[in-house]
């Protein structure tokens, strides 16, 4: 056995002294990062959005350099980049394609969390910054909308940024100083330019937090038990793989939709320069948004909508104690399942109403899931936890995986 | 007063929402750019691009489109070249101050119809033709809604007022369109000798439009393919490798 270190290992070891950077990420997501053993395809999202954050943020940045923020020549620069750039049509149809695609994953990472229990102790600090990121995500998201500067991209903006406009006293005076002057212009694209490239730098901050956070308690798994030691592997190179496998596959469906349906989930209209003259015959925002549109626009209060907009997205933050069962995993909650099958439906219908014109039945449906939503929350979640009995839980992990091969 | 204002809003916005819910289907087209390797037909396009250029740039203009870009229609440098000098572009100024025309270059961008739009309004009794560089993907249905809108002219059915000035359209939102029908059987003659009925004008100008709107489609295409063809074998064998890495963790 050899005892002489090589130039390379000592100086590996010298930077290390100094500052451990391999050790940290060894913990964070090497091999020093015990995960359970169970946990389902479910868990891949979490990694799927870090790797949507990414491919945003790197085809933002080369979109950026072609650009132009300016009003009278954004919608052309869009244009130039779409019919000029080497590979620019594929940079922006990425860009434009993974805003969704990166909302699909995170939907399904949150109702994972959701479903599974994993906001409740000792998780909530964990499950409050993803809410925090998402609520970046919808900022960011909408700021970027309106850059290339189309018809329902002034038109969007004049509609959000008119929302401020409802709270008292200060509500007009935020709508101006949003806007940049008294309308919709070329200051307010700079602005959200601006804050566009900015809030991405803000949410990979969080999602430092995020990982934090998560390792503290450690992940959550599909028995929602706590896992002992014996019961966990290491993050590589089972969860890497995992992981890359999952990548994989979720790739396929990206660029499926980037390279032959770019344009399915845009409206046809922002293909129309921005007019502030004429206004589209029915303005609707990007699928993402739809539920909390149809909220907005059920109740006649605009006060009030925009409250309960909002603390629809807000009543989250207080889901850890909403849900008063113990019992993390909805695999053991038989009614819980269904009311969560329910409230997902009922999240469906909503956006099916954000979509349509506000007119004939439509409002009162909105009318209807907005109650139900908050109904979810308020009323059946804490009641449930009190009234359900769960199904017994296994003694640990290996218990539940090992016994079918029993 | 504000609300009796809201009220007549909110009445009108019924009306005109119950004349749009009243939607007009529209026909799927066959296209050879639709599909996996979905491409522009060559010959097509190029006839297309004679309907735009002998018919619709009269009143609508082409601007995002260079004549540069023309050589994916399958045309030469020279023929280009001497394309773009049959048109006339401003230029300037000079070093005496002036603005001036001269023949167009291949780097020009094709010349629009009228100076500004409210000239281009002026024109058109009172319409603005919208330029048609992304038409395609500006409008709900696409290629398809362009080809019937170019074809569905029709006599307006009993009982509709007609506005003055305005034709009776079956798919154009509202019925009532500025734009007379230009398309008409014979309206332009191919010189490959390929049949202009006003359905395969329609069709052949359609095309080109579609190729204006989206000329990097062949290249999208074709990248597509090879980007997930390497993902699904990238997928297969990080399949395997999991698999065997996880053979004997119990989970």
């Amino acid at each position: 056995m050899s005892t002489e270190k090589s130039v390379w290992r000592k100086a590996y070891e010298w930077h290390e002294a100094r500052l451990p950077i391999v050790t940290w990420l060894d913990h964070s997501l090497g091999t020093k990062y015990p995960v359970p053993r169970n946990l389902n395809y479910w868990w891949n999202f979490g990694s799927l959005a870090m790797f949507m954050l990414a491919v945003m943020i790197f085809s933002g940045i080369v979109l950026a350099m072609h650009y132009t923020p300016h009003a009278t020549m954004a919608f052309d620069s869009v244009e130039r980049i779409m019919r000029d750039v080497n590979n620019g049509w594929m940079i922006r149809y990425m860009h434009m394609n993974g805003a969704s695609f990166f909302f699909i994953v995170v939907y399904i990472h949150i109702l994972r969390g959701m479903y599974y229990g994993s906001y409740k102790a000792p998780r909530e600090v964990l499950w409050w910054i993803g809410l925090l990121i998402y609520l970046a995500m919808m900022a960011t998201a909408f700021l970027g909308y309106v850059l290339p500067w189309g018809q329902m991209s002034f038109w969007g903006a004049t509609v959000i940024t008119n929302f401020f406009s409802a709270i008292p006293g200060v509500g007009d005076s935020i709508v101006t100083l949003l806007w940049g002057g008294f309308g919709v212009d070329n200051p307010t694209l700079n602005r959200f330019f601006s804050l566009h490239y900015l809030l991405p730098f803000v949410i990979i901050g969080l999602v430092f937090l995020h990982i934090w956070a998560l390792h503290v308690p450690g992940a959550n798994n599909p028995l929602g038990i706590d896992a002992a030691p014996s019961d966990k592997i290491p993050f590589f190179p089972y969860y890497v793989m995992k992981d890359v496998f999952g990548l994989a596959v979720f790739v396929v469906f990206y660029f499926v939709v980037v390279f032959w349906f770019p344009n399915s989930m845009g409206e046809a209209v922002n293909y129309v320069t921005a007019n502030p003259l004429q206004t589209p015959e029915h303005i609707v925002p990007e699928w993402y948004y739809l539920p909390f549109y149809a909220i907005l626009r059920s109740i006649p209060n605009k006060l009030l909508g925009i409250i309960l907009m909002f603390g629809s997205i807000l009543i989250l933050f207080a889901l850890p104690w909403l849900d008063t069962s113990r019992v993390r995993s909805g695999n053991f909650r038989p009614v819980f399942r269904v009311f969560f099958a329910i409230w997902i439906v009922d999240v469906l219908i909503l956006g099916y109403v954000g979509m349509k014109p506000a007119e004939g039945i439509i409002p009162t449906i909105g009318m209807i899931g907005t109650f139900w939503y908050f109904l979810h929350f308020a009323v059946i979640l804490p009641v449930l936890g009190w009234l359900e009995t769960p199904k017994p839980l296994p003694a640990s992990i290996s218990q539940a995986v090992l016994k079918p091969a029993e | 007063m504000k609300k009796i204002f809201l009220a007549a809003a909110a009445a009108l916005a019924l009306t005109t929402g119950a004349n749009a819910a009243e939607e007009v289907h529209i026909p799927k087209e066959t296209w050879t750019f639709n599909g996996v390797l979905g491409h522009f037909d060559k010959q097509q396009i190029q006839r297309g691009f004679q309907v735009y250029k002998d018919v619709c740039a009269n009143c609508h203009s082409l601007k995002y489109v260079a004549f540069r870009h023309l050589g994916a229609l399958g045309y030469s440098e020279a023929q280009i070249r001497s394309l773009a000098a049959t048109y006339q572009v401003d230029d300037g100024p000079n070093d005496e101050g002036d603005m001036f025309k001269r023949p167009g270059r291949a780097s020009d961008h094709i010349p629009k119809p009228y100076a500004n739009d409210a000239l281009a309004r002026a024109g058109n009794g009172g319409a603005l033709p919208p330029d048609l560089s992304l038409i395609t993907k500006a409008r709900e249905g696409g290629p398809d809604y362009i080809y019937h809108l170019l074809i569905g002219y029709e006599d307006a059915p009993a009982g509709v007022e007609m506005s003055p000035g305005l034709n009776y359209n079956k798919y154009f939102p509202g019925h009532q369109i500025a734009m007379t029908k230009q398309i008409t059987d014979g309206v332009v003659t191919y010189a490959d000798g390929a049949p202009n009925d006003a359905a395969h004008v329609a069709k052949d100008v359609t095309a080109f439009l579609h190729w204006a709107a989206e000329p990097n489609l062949e290249a999208r295409h074709a990248t597509g393919l090879r980007v997930v063809l390497y993902a699904l074998i990238f997928a297969v064998l990080a399949f395997f490798a999991k698999r065997r890495l996880w053979k004997d963790i119990p989970h």
